[in-house]
């Protein structure tokens, strides 16, 4: 099993968590309307937009590129083809330095590569010091949000977690003192770490610098204190210049938090210089894993995301599901993308694409405009060729072949509305007047497990039509 | 999807004509489950100084096939839509925003490896409008009048057909359409632009979570203190009333074109 899928999709509502999703999709969404009143929100879309296509176009020059700047300030590179190549690279940095104590800030990518598993085989400790991802960690539980990894929890949950973990009593509503608790256990962790590893949000290739963007400062002390800083980053995080950075780095915090920009931000070229603080050694490790296939394919723009989480937020069926029923890394309207084009569809990622209603939200709320709801929609066509599902498939055949026609439409029309009406009629539950009925034969029965439905009408409009105007 | 044309609503292009005739595109749905609703928007269309034709040889747009990922079957149906309406003239119009953003921007992608048809296919988009915007935008009326029968002031919420608001962009027609109705005042329920859960074949392979969405909408629309929810997709407003009805909660549901008939006759 690649750590992209950690179990297949189980698309149930999910109202343990839709309460604190909700107050956080609602805080979004206040954020979203604060940023359109202050900017022109469709052009820095349009900007944004360009800026990553612009990237994604050029990768392996500007891939080859970055590198050298890198390697020009005194960084090592290492490209990884693969998620096992990549975990490999990080361990040997730590085997050679005989480190045994890690922090991490958030990092998806890390996640996807299955990294503290593998550090955790090789007898590396890792702390993540994000605090969601902290908490998360600590309850051996995964992320369920791009950002906010630790948004299907509750205070109350986070507090018993504390309690447990400390001995003391911790009052839910209490929040700054579950902030002190988990402040005083991580600075421990920053003061013994041997390496740094964090993710990366944006590299520029002109200069070779890497951006990282938090709002909590643990980024700050994982690049600062330990010896060795690991940056672990997916190829398609770079940008060309410095001018479509900035754009983006405010754009992130716009589209993630509605906020035009962020707490704190890195920019780090290089290790530390002769005599400044900060880490000997830098180590950039490129992830592909998947990503270069992806070019000159429908689904290249989907290469253009920059993990802002804006289309979970911004999603319907997230929001009554919540991120742990995709069962993959990467959740939300991005991840029923992603995976199964990375994965080719593989381990059930097939179903991924099917957790949309196709309302278009995150197409909408994309501050790189990624056509997320047309790339569900081809993507449900691979799936059908990769994995058909025979009835389904001869359903459609047939019913296009009869809908195509005139004389094979009407007479299915008339077949729903006479013939099947005393069929419909049986079913029905005798209360369920006026063309209602609380059951309905396949494959309508699903529908009919929660609602009513609709019995055809008797005289469709075709039939009508003729009789009045005919 | 691309690149979402904001075109709809702003030719005013048939204004000039003294009597448009309007193809009626009836789509699959209002001709099975609720044909009222076909006829009421002929009997719109006509009040307004149309005349209405009705290709009798149309089905449907194909896009149950397409969002399901038979694309090849969805193709053959589609190509039968475009049989039908080119060879028609003037505005091709449906109660249904779903079904034109199907033609408007399913259509260019269904065909793109085919430039006849492409070609066909965005002649035949560009005349093709929902009900609302239609009325508003291209024949140039803000309100028809309309009334809302029995109770007084009943509040009523609109709900945003998913595809006519984002896919078409057209959100404001159809409140200017609503605003023209007497006997109730529209309340607007907490985030009113949220899906409702039908999304087609969605509703079914999804069933548990799509009537979890509709009990969000119901649930916000009540909250609001509104009585009645009106919507221009005939699949939208039998979710929502199928389940509605499962409840047994004090909610009507109507198709916008319900409430814009002279007499208030529901």
């Amino acid at each position: 099993m690649t750590p992209r899928v950690v179990h297949p999709p189980r698309p149930e509502p999910h109202p343990e968590v839709t309460t604190n999703l909700h107050v956080a999709a609602d805080n979004w969404a206040m954020g979203r309307a604060r940023v359109r009143g202050t900017v022109d929100w469709e052009a820095w879309r349009d900007r944004g937009s360009e800026i990553r296509a612009d990237a994604i176009r050029d990768l392996p020059s500007l891939l080859d590129g970055f590198a050298e700047r890198v390697t020009a300030a005194g960084g090592q590179v290492h490209r990884a083809a693969t998620a096992e190549e990549a975990c490999a690279r990080v361990v040997d940095v730590c085997r050679r330095h005989g480190a045994t104590r890690a922090v991490k800030s958030k990092s998806m990518l890390t996640e996807e590569i299955g990294l503290n598993e593998a550090l955790g085989g090789a007898g590396v400790g890792v702390v993540e010091t994000d605090l969601g991802e902290y908490i998360v960690q600590a309850l051996g539980d995964r992320p369920s949000h791009l950002l906010a990894p630790a948004v299907h929890l509750s205070a109350a949950q986070v507090a018993g977690l504390f309690g447990r973990e400390s001995g003391r009593e911790f009052d839910p509503a209490d929040t700054q003192a579950l902030v002190r608790h988990a402040r005083a256990v991580l600075r421990e962790r920053f003061l013994e770490a041997q390496v740094g590893i964090t993710g990366v949000n944006l590299a520029v290739a002109e200069s070779g610098t890497l951006v990282l963007v938090e709002s909590e400062g643990n980024i700050r002390l994982c690049t600062a204190l330990p010896r060795v800083h690991i940056a672990v980053m997916g190829i398609e995080k770079l940008v060309r210049d410095w001018a479509g950075a900035a754009h983006l780095m405010q754009l992130l915090p716009m589209a993630a938090h509605g906020v035009p920009a962020p707490a704190s931000l890195s920019l780090i070229t290089g290790p530390a210089r002769d005599g400044d603080d900060g880490p000997e050694e830098l180590h950039v490790v490129l992830v592909d894993d998947g990503r270069s296939a992806l070019r000159g394919t429908e689904y290249e723009s989907a290469l253009h995301c920059i993990r802002c989480g804006a289309c979970l937020y911004a999603c319907p069926v997230y929001r009554q599901v919540g991120g742990h029923a995709y069962g993959s890394t990467y959740s939300g309207p991005i991840g029923a993308v992603l995976t199964p084009a990375l994965e080719g569809g593989a381990q059930g990622s097939d179903e991924l694409p099917w957790m949309s209603s196709l309302c278009g939200a995150c197409a909408e709320a994309c501050p790189v405009k990624i056509p997320l709801d047309a790339q569900l929609v081809a993507l449900r066509a691979d799936g059908a060729r990769r994995h058909p599902r025979r009835a389904e498939a001869a359903l459609f055949a047939a019913w296009s072949r009869l809908w195509s026609r005139p004389g094979g439409y009407r007479a299915t029309a008339a077949t729903a509305g006479r013939a099947l009406a005393p069929l419909w009629g049986r079913l029905a539950r005798a209360a369920a007047g006026g063309g209602w009925n609380a059951r309905a034969p396949f494959p309508f029965s699903r529908w009919t497990e929660g609602r009513d439905i609709r019995a055809p009408d008797p005289e469709p409009f075709h039939a009508r039509w003729r009789r009045r105007r005919g | 999807m691309h690149s979402r044309p904001r075109a709809a609503g702003t030719g005013r292009i048939f204004r000039s004509f003294r009597e448009v005739r309007v193809q009626l595109f009836v789509t699959c749905l209002v001709d099975l489950l609720q044909p009222g609703v076909g006829e009421r928007t002929v009997g719109l269309l006509e009040r307004l100084g149309c005349e209405v034709a009705f290709p009798a040889g149309q089905t449907c747009c194909g896009q149950p096939a397409h969002n399901s990922g038979y694309t090849d079957d969805a193709r053959r149906v589609a190509e039968r839509f475009l049989d039908v309406f080119a060879a028609t003239d003037g505005p091709i119009v449906a109660p249904f925003g779903s079904c034109v953003h199907m033609v408007r921007h399913g259509y260019p992608r269904l065909f793109a490896d085919d430039p006849t048809r492409a070609e066909t296919a965005a002649a035949v988009a560009e005349r093709t409008f929902d009900l609302a915007t239609f009325v508003v935008g291209e024949l140039g009326h803000d309100q028809v009048g309309g009334r809302y029968p029995g109770d007084r002031d009943t509040a009523v919420a609109y709900h945003h057909e998913c595809h006519m608001l984002r896919g078409l962009g057209s959100a404001e027609p159809p409140l200017s359409l609503l605003r023209g109705v007497t006997g109730c005042r529209l309340v607007e329920p907490e985030h009113g632009a949220l899906c409702c859960g039908f999304g087609g074949t969605f509703a079914l392979k999804l069933a548990d979570v799509s009537v979890a969405m509709a009990d969000e909408k119901l649930d916000r629309a009540m909250a609001a203190g509104a009585r009645a929810i009106v919507s221009t997709d005939v699949g939208c407003l039998m979710h929502l009333e199928g389940r509605a009805r499962r409840r047994g909660l004090d909610l009507r549901v109507h198709h916008l074109v319900d409430l814009l008939e002279p007499g208030g006759r529901l």
